[in-house]
């Protein structure tokens, strides 16, 4: 039995639905992130296992106990807002006993637990002030230290790192991620951010529009998208996706990508996915990561399936680690990514090796991969 | 699953439910609780109240209310009351009077209030000693307001005896003895008051605009002049709405400054509907003619304040 | 937004376009000062000034011989109708309005903005909206429904003190002014309130919920503490305007000890027996303007905002 379970879960409101049905759980121990476009009832979702929302339909249970009607400060939650909604009138100690002091735990236990915590957040020094006084970085910790001072069954965090600046937010990420493998809590975190999702999850749920897309670990979301979005949404650069069709005979398909002004490519496919030879001849959506389109030389070794192709490059972006070469293939900005001292130069044609191993499929009226 | 939830139902804790929901029921409709009386409040004392004000104008109540419904008299009344020009009616005076205050009023405020920020805009030193000066008025009572000018514009003592005083005595300024005048009197006063305030409306609005907006049009090559007159002024167009709403609010609630400014003027020339109203239902013993009169008042403001209010609380789409 | 000026161009007197312009903006702008001071001077001057000096003076010139007499007389001695014991009383009865008044109706105010914008509930727009509409409605007409509600509620009072020696404050018209001023003054107070809290972070109350707080405690707790400049706003904008009415003291107070300061002051003013004394006059006047005046020079811009609240909706 998991130790988060939600089922069924549907929220209406007035006429719109919000959530429409989901199915969700979470072993003791994990971190589940909630992830998606705005608007795709994360948050919703959060608040609704925080008991901050009203649910319509459906059941949350943690560790074995239904939730669904007792009020957020009966769930043995905590939870980490966006704006940190650290009380202004409060010092940050009061900050992080208020909630103790609303069950009329003793002075003394209270300070007793904030000083563990200032310890362990490495917050003494700010006790005192006022949280107008404190920097970013220190308002995001005294919020962690005022969930983490309830010790709850489960943490929630609702887009925590989203009003830092961009190498404050790496920081925080990777005390977060300390802090979790440390104290083993069981966390749900939401973020729009996917890099946040991919380096943070266990478990990853993709959300859009009030439904879950694909629920599974980092790994599976990335490397086997169930549908067009995931793969559209996971992964920067983005994932590839080249309208083309799918050629060649029965035992050896290949996939057709149309370019401006000269012939197709043909990529034979060497274990082409089964679902695959009923779209013969018709079109298809092919999907290949950036990391998987590279410069012959850079090519993953011992992957099976290469195929090379002439490509003509139009626009060469360094990045310092990488180079990306763009290309246009199928009416569509193609991006490779190069080796970092690859030497190429824009309006020529160089060789480009298509790992075809990480290669998916989609079909492009429902959307979904084929496979 | 299942059989694990009723399991954990049947822990003694759970014996303890049934009360816990019921306070629970009662946290969730507190906030109701806690609105209700003042929600009830307004809807008796305003909505019930404007009912009954309604109900009283069909009515013949003279002194006291009477609930016998006789029609609408009182409408008629006041219907021929507004073609009744020579010799005004009461009526006739209060609505003319009302037209030309409302709009004067109204008008002058606006352009003021917009001539002024525009001038305090203009990197004035010494700002903060002069916004408060143009504001203060708006801190007054009507009652204060209408005596200060009362005194200021007697022929007697005023201005006018004192242009004497320095030598020029063929200056003549008796509106508030006059009675086709003594409205314009209210006018100027009604305009000292506000026209303040309207100016640190529009100043806000001034200061709101983006900088860059200005420095842009100013790159066009556009003159002091058209920079107002094609940018700034059509960006302030919510201030002017807001402004208006303010004003003709206040204009149709006049009644303060009537009576101490001109004590209703020679034989009630100054009168607003408001006075009228007030004086038919108190002094003269017309009850459902000043109720019909307070009807008509409450229509007038309905039809400026509810489109604007619709508006402004109409759920913004996301 | 401020207009950059444009390059000074010489002009063939010397002087350039942009200094004479600069003049007459200042030149304006004096002009108007001096327009919204006037009357306040010419009234600060009358009232230090004897009845000769006033009918043989200049209203503008400053007071030859100062004297403080009709102001003591204004505030101790001048007749209000038939009464002779100056203003002073009507002052203390304004005062005992006003203060219930404000205090009640921001505190209502104060709960009802939160309830309005943290504890929402289906209809919450048309609840705000139709108490939003009690402030513009002309109080003409709710002013004969009122007065006959106070009237049976006086009467109710004899009973009740006939009964128990007690009015429980039936038929007291400064009670009567408080009960009116809070009633029609909700409207407002809860329109700043809820605009404040609007703005007011709702995660704040979240992160309360999930410490455990309740919704009394939340309010006290976390609200009434970051609420300090909005309470200012109302407080001084209930207190500028309920000092100030006129209408509904007139209609349930117009006559008799319970009169507040506005009306006192009309009859002062309008009294026709005897000879009028201007300076008294001018000296009650000031008395009444004093206290929204010395609010306003003392916080002047919370005024102004709460003005500016009243007028902007939303």
């Amino acid at each position: 039995m998991a130790f988060l379970e939600i089922d069924g879960l549907r929220k209406q409101f007035g006429s719109v639905e919000i959530l429409k049905g989901i199915d969700l759980d979470l072993e003791k121990g994990g971190f589940l992130v909630l992830v998606g476009p705005s608007g795709c009832g994360k948050s919703t979702l959060l608040n609704t296992i925080a008991g901050l929302e009203t649910i319509t339909e459906g059941e949350i249970r943690v560790d074995g106990r239904t939730i669904n009607d007792l009020h957020p400060s009966k769930r043995d939650i905590a939870m980490v807002f966006q704006s940190y909604a650290l009380y202004p009138n409060m010092t940050v100690a009061g900050n992080i006993a208020f909630g103790m002091e609303m069950r009329g735990v003793p002075a003394q236990e209270r300070q007793k637990a904030i000083d563990k915590v200032a310890k362990v957040l490495q917050i003494g020094h700010l006790l005192q002030r006022k949280p107008s006084q404190l920097s970013g970085g220190q308002r995001q910790r005294v919020a962690m230290g005022r969930a983490l001072v309830r010790d709850p069954k489960l943490f929630l965090f609702d887009e925590p790192l989203s009003n830092l600046d961009a190498k404050l937010r790496v920081d925080m990420r990777i005390e977060i991620k300390r802090l979790h493998a440390t104290t083993g809590t069981t966390i749900v975190y939401v973020t729009h951010d996917q890099i946040e999702a991919m380096t943070l999850a266990t478990k990853i749920a993709v959300m859009r529009d009030g439904e879950v897309q694909q629920f599974g670990t980092p790994a599976e979301i990335y490397n086997n998208p169930t549908n067009l979005f995931v793969a559209d949404f996971m992964g920067s650069p983005a994932m590839n996706l080249i309208p083309a069709t799918i050629g060649g005979n029965g035992n050896a398909l290949s996939v057709v990508l149309q370019r401006e002004a000269r012939e197709p490519i043909s990529l034979p496919l060497a274990d082409a996915p089964t679902g695959l030879s009923a779209f013969h001849s018709k079109p298809i959506i092919f999907g290949v990561r950036p990391e998987a389109l590279t410069d012959p030389e850079g090519a993953e070794r011992n992957a099976s399936n290469i195929a090379t192709a002439d490509c003509h490059i139009e626009v060469v972006e360094p990045a310092g680690s990488d180079t990306y070469a763009v290309t246009n293939l199928g009416g569509k900005a193609v991006v490779a990514r190069l080796r970092a001292d690859a030497n190429i130069q824009p309006g020529t044609s160089t060789p480009l090796a298509f790992n075809l191993t990480k290669a998916v499929f989609f079909d492009p009226a429902t959307e979904n991969r084929i496979l | 699953m299942t059989t694990v939830t009723t399991q954990i139902k049947l822990t003694p804790e759970h014996g303890a439910r049934p009360i816990a929901s019921m306070r629970s029921r009662l946290q969730d409709a507190l906030p109701k609780i806690v609105l209700a009386p003042s929600f009830a409040i307004t809807i008796v004392f305003v909505y019930g109240f404007i009912l009954w004000t309604v109900y009283l104008s069909f009515t013949n109540s003279k002194t006291f209310p009477s609930y016998a419904l006789t029609g609408p008299r009182a409408y008629q009344r006041l219907w021929r009351w507004t073609f009744e020009s020579d010799p005004p009616s009461s009526w006739y005076t209060s609505i003319i009077n009302m037209g030309i205050f409302g709009f004067l009023y109204i008008f002058i405020c606006l352009a003021l209030g917009l001539f002024l920020a525009i001038l305090l805009d203009q990197k004035i030193r010494g700002e903060g000693m002069l916004r408060p000066i143009y504001l203060y008025p708006m801190a007054l009572s009507f009652i204060v307001t209408g005596v200060a000018w009362k005194w200021f514009l007697d022929p007697g003592l005023g201005l006018e005896q004192t242009l004497h005083q320095w030598g020029w005595t063929s200056f003549h300024f008796d509106w508030i003895k006059n009675k086709d005048f003594v409205i314009y009197t209210v006018v100027i006063a009604g305009v000292w008051q506000a026209s303040g305030f309207i100016m640190a409306m529009f100043l806000a609005g001034l200061r709101g605009i983006d900088g860059e907006i200005m420095k842009a049009a100013q790159i066009d090559g556009a003159t002091t002049f058209q920079l107002y007159r094609r940018i700034v002024i059509p960006l302030l167009r919510p201030i002017f709405l807001s402004a208006f709403i303010v004003l003709a609010h206040l204009a149709i609630k006049s009644y303060d400054l009537v009576v101490a400014l001109t004590s209703g003027g020679p034989g009630g020339s100054a009168w607003l509907p408001s006075n009228f109203m007030y004086e038919y239902t108190f002094k003269r013993n017309e009850m459902a003619v000043g109720s019909a009169s307070a009807v008509i008042m409450l229509m007038t403001i309905t039809a400026i304040i509810v489109p604007y209010l619709y508006s402004e609380l109409r759920e913004k789409p996301r | 937004m401020s207009v950059i000026a444009t390059p000074a161009r010489q002009s063939t007197g010397g002087i350039s376009a942009r200094t004479v312009n600069r003049i007459v903006i200042y030149g304006l702008l004096a002009l108007f000062a001096l327009f919204y001071l006037m009357p306040l001077f010419v009234m600060l001057v009358t009232s230090f000034k004897t009845m000769d000096e006033i009918q043989n003076g200049n209203m503008l010139a400053l007071p030859q011989a100062p004297t403080f007499e009709p102001w003591l007389k204004a505030w101790g001695e001048t007749c209000v109708g038939l009464t002779c014991a100056g203003i002073k009383g009507y002052f203390w009865n304004s005062i005992k309005m006003v203060v219930p008044a404000v205090l009640i109706s921001t505190l209502l105010g104060a709960l009802n903005g939160y309830v309005l914008t943290k504890w929402r509930f289906r209809g919450h727009t048309l609840v705000f909206g139709l108490m939003l509409f009690a402030c513009f409605i002309p109080f003409q007409s709710v002013l004969l429904p009122m007065a006959t509600i106070l009237g049976s509620l006086g009467r109710f009072g004899v009973t009740l003190r006939n009964a128990t020696g007690f009015s429980f404050g039936l038929g007291n018209p400064t009670v009567n002014l408080v009960f009116v001023h809070v009633v029609y003054g909700l409207g407002f107070t809860t329109l700043f309130f809820r605009n404040y809290y609007e703005a007011f972070p709702t995660e704040l109350v979240k992160a309360a919920q999930v410490d455990g707080a309740s919704f009394f405690q939340i309010f006290r707790r976390i609200m009434l503490p970051n609420s300090m400049p909005i309470f200012v706003v109302t407080v001084i904008y209930q207190f500028t305007n309920i000092w100030n009415d006129f209408l509904f003291a007139s209609a349930y107070a117009g006559t008799g000890d319970a009169m507040p300061m506005t009306v006192a002051l009309n009859n002062v003013v309008n009294t026709s027996t005897g000879v009028v004394e201007y300076n008294v006059n001018m000296a009650a006047a000031m008395i009444a303007a004093l206290p929204t005046l010395l609010v306003y020079v003392v916080a002047g811009r919370y005024f102004v905002r709460g003005l500016m609240a009243g007028a902007v909706k939303g």
